[in-house]
C-alpha cells in the first residue's frame, strides 16, 4: 500500500513535469497566437479584444494554471488552423489511434509468447539458431517500411484490403477493425520480435538456477520443467518491457497511420506540425505522454503484485 | 549463433555500408538529382540496378546519397549524446548528492515520451531541416547515455583500483576520466551502437514524415513517402531504399550484441 501511494505520488510529479515542459516549450515559439488566429489584417481593437478573451494579458503562471484546468474539464482551447475548439478536432481522432494501440497489444501478446517459447525451446539446436537470424532481421525492419510492403503485398496483389480505403467505426465496427489490422500488423511485427528475444534471454536465465537443476532431477521431462516452472518465472521480467513498448507502439502509429491514411492523433499531429497548428500539437503531446507515463505506472504496479520477492521487500 | 560470429556479420555488413559510403563521396554512377524524361521507372537493370524513379533519376545513385545523409545525421546525433551524456553521466555518478537526484528525476520524466515524439515537438519549434533533426534527436538522445555511463561509474568508483589511485593522490578528473572511463567503454560503445540505429531510425520516419531532412538533401525515409505513390507501377522504387535501412540497422544491431557479450 505504502509503494502504491509512493508510486502515485511520483506519477502525478511526473505529469506534472510533463504539462510545464509541455506549455513552455511552445511559449518560446516567435510569432503572435492572437495574429495566426485573427489574420494579418485585424485591427487593433480586436487584436486586443481577442488577448483578453484568450487570457493572454496574464502573467505566465496564470496561463498555465489556466491551461491546465482547462486540459483537466476538456477545454483544449482553439486550434490556430480550422478555428474551431481542439476537442472537437479531437474527439473522432481518439478511437482510432487507441484501437490501433489495443490491438497491436494484442497481436503482440497473442504471437510473442508461443514464439519467445518455441526459441527457447530449441535455442541450442539448428533451427534455433535460424530463429534467432530471422527475428534479429525483423527486428530491424522500421514499421512504417513494413506497412508499406504489407500494403503492396496484401493490398495491392492479394487485394485482402484497399488501401486508403479506411472505414470509420460509425460507419461498420467490423469494417473498422477490419481496416486496422493491417496497420496493426506492421507495428506488432517489430515489437513482437522483441519481446520474443527478451523472452528467450528470460527463459535462459531462469535454466541456470537451482529450482530447474532439482525439476529436472525429480525425472520432470523437458517440456514441463519449461512450460509448468520456468515459464512462470520468465514472464515476470516481461512485464516490465510493456511499459517501454507502449511508448513504442505510440511512436510506431504516429508513422504507420501516414502509411495508411488512418485519421487517428498521429496524423492530426503531423499536419498539425506542418500547419504550426501549437494548440493542437500541445494538447496530442501531452496526451500520448501522458499514457505512456500511467501506463507505466500501472504496470509498475503490477510488477510488484507477480513478484512476491519484491512484494516482500517493498 | 555464436556471440563472436554475430560480432564479425556486424563487422562485415557495417565495414561494406562504410565502404561504398566511402566511394560514393567520389563516384556515383549517375548525379543523385540528375533528372531523365525518356528514362522514367526502367525496372531494375544493367545500367540501372535499382531501376529509376518518376523522373527518371538513378535509384542506385540516390540511395547511395540517402546513405550519406543517414550516416551524417546518425553520427552526428550520438555523437551528441555520447559526449554530453558521458560528462553529465560522469559527473552525477562519481558525486552523487542532489544534482543526481534532480537530473535523474528529469531524466525519468523525459523517458516517458517516445524519442520521436519529443523530435516532433523540437521541430514544430526550430523547423524542419538536416540541422535541426540533429539537434533536437542529438539533445534526446543525451539522458539515455547519461543514464548507463552513470550506472557504470557508480558500479567502478567503488572498486579497489580506484580506492588505491585516490590513495596515491590521483585527482577526481584524473580519476573519472583516466581511470574509470576507459572501464565504461564496452557499456558505452553498446549504446552507442544502439543509439545509432535508434538515430536512424527517427531521421527515416521523420524524413517519411514530410517533417525531417528537406531536399535536396537525399534522404532514404523521403524516398520511401515519394515511392509510396508507385508502388504497384514501380515496386522497386519502394524496396531497395527499405532493404538499405534494414541491413544498417542489422549491421549495427549485430555489433551492439557482439560488443554486449
Amino acid at each position: 500500500m505504502k509503494f502504491m501511494i509512493k508510486k502515485i505520488i511520483t506519477l502525478v510529479i511526473t505529469l506534472f513535469f510533463i504539462s510545464i515542459a509541455a506549455f513552455l516549450a511552445f511559449q518560446i515559439i516567435p510569432g503572435d497566437p492572437v495574429l495566426s488566429l485573427l489574420g494579418m489584417e485585424a485591427t487593433e481593437g480586436q487584436i486586443e479584444a481577442m488577448r483578453e478573451q484568450l487570457g493572454l494579458n496574464e502573467p505566465l503562471l496564470i496561463r498555465y494554471g489556466n491551461w491546465v484546468l482547462g486540459l483537466l474539464k476538456g477545454d483544449f482551447g482553439l486550434s490556430y488552423h480550422y478555428q474551431i475548439p481542439v476537442a472537437n478536432l479531437l474527439k473522432d481522432k481518439f478511437p482510432v489511434t487507441f484501437a490501433l494501440a489495443g490491438l497491436t497489444i494484442l497481436f503482440m501478446f497473442l504471437s510473442a509468447f508461443p514464439l519467445g517459447l518455441f526459441y527457447a525451446r530449441f535455442a541450442e539446436k539448428k533451427i534455433g539458431r535460424v530463429f534467432q537470424i530471422i527475428n534479429q532481421t525483423i527486428m530491424a525492419i522500421p514499421s512504417f517500411f513494413l506497412g508499406i510492403i504489407i500494403t503492396l503485398i496484401f493490398g495491392l496483389l492479394l487485394k485482402w484490403f484497399t488501401p486508403g480505403k479506411y472505414i470509420s467505426y460509425t460507419e461498420s465496427l467490423t469494417g473498422f477493425f477490419g481496416y486496422l489490422i493491417a496497420p496493426a500488423a506492421a507495428i506488432a511485427i517489430p515489437k513482437t520480435a522483441m519481446i520474443v528475444k527478451f523472452l528467450q534471454n528470460s527463459v535462459l536465465a531462469q535454466r541456470q538456477n537451482d529450482y530447474v537443476r532439482t525439476a529436472f532431477s525429480k525425472g520432470n521431462t523437458e517440456n514441463r520443467v519449461l512450460y509448468v516452472h520456468i515459464l512462470k518465472n520468465a514472464c515476470i521480467p516481461v512485464v516490465t518491457i510493456l511499459g517501454m513498448m507502449i511508448a513504442e507502439i505510440m511512436a510506431g502509429s504516429i508513422v504507420v497511420e501516414q502509411v495508411f491514411g488512418l485519421p487517428g492523433l498521429g496524423r492530426l499531429l503531423v499536419a498539425s506540425i506542418e500547419a504550426r497548428d501549437y494548440p493542437v500539437v500541445q494538447v496530442i503531446v501531452i496526451y500520448i505522454a501522458a499514457t505512456v507515463v500511467i501506463v507505466n505506472g500501472i504496470v509498475d504496479i503490477l510488477y510488484r503484485f507477480l513478484d512476491p520477492r519484491i512484494r516482500v521487500e517493498a | 549463433m555464436k556471440k563472436k560470429k554475430i560480432l564479425w556479420a556486424g563487422i562485415f555488413i557495417t565495414g561494406f555500408f562504410l565502404l561504398i559510403l566511402i566511394v560514393s563521396f567520389f563516384y556515383t554512377p549517375y548525379p543523385p538529382n540528375s533528372m531523365n524524361g525518356k528514362e522514367k521507372f526502367l525496372a531494375p537493370c544493367w545500367a540501372h540496378w535499382m531501376g529509376t524513379d518518376n523522373f527518371g533519376r538513378d535509384i542506385f545513385s540516390r540511395v547511395l546519397a540517402g546513405l550519406s545523409t543517414t550516416f551524417f545525421v546518425g553520427i552526428s546525433v550520438t555523437g551528441i549524446g555520447a559526449v554530453f551524456g558521458t560528462i553529465l553521466g560522469a559527473f552525477t555518478g562519481y558525486f552523487g548528492g542532489w544534482l543526481d537526484e534532480i537530473l535523474m528525476r528529469i531524466n525519468d520524466a523525459l523517458t516517458a515520451f517516445p524519442s520521436i515524439l519529443l523530435a516532433l515537438v523540437f521541430i514544430s519549434i526550430l523547423g524542419t531541416g538536416k540541422y535541426n533533426i540533429i539537434l533536437a534527436l542529438g539533445i534526446i538522445f543525451i539522458p539515455s547515455f547519461a543514464r548507463i555511463v552513470r550506472g557504470e561509474f557508480i558500479r567502478l568508483k567503488e572498486l579497489d583500483y580506484v580506492k588505491s589511485a585516490k590513495l596515491m593522490g590521483a585527482g577526481k578528473m584524473h580519476i573519472m576520466f583516466v581511470h574509470i572511463l576507459p572501464n565504461a567503454m564496452p557499456a558505452l560503445l553498446s549504446a552507442i551502437t544502439v543509439g545509432f540505429n535508434n538515430a536512424v531510425l527517427a531521421e527515416a520516419g521523420m524524413s517519411y514524415l514530410g517533417i525531417g531532412v528537406q531536399p535536396p538533401d537525399a534522404s532514404l525515409g523521403k524516398m520511401l513517402s515519394e515511392a509510396q505513390s508507385f508502388l504497384f507501377s514501380a515496386p522497386w522504387y519502394v524496396i531497395f531504399p527499405g532493404i538499405v535501412i534494414i541491413l544498417l540497422i542489422l549491421g549495427f544491431s549485430f555489433l551492439s550484441e557482439g560488443i554486449g557479450s
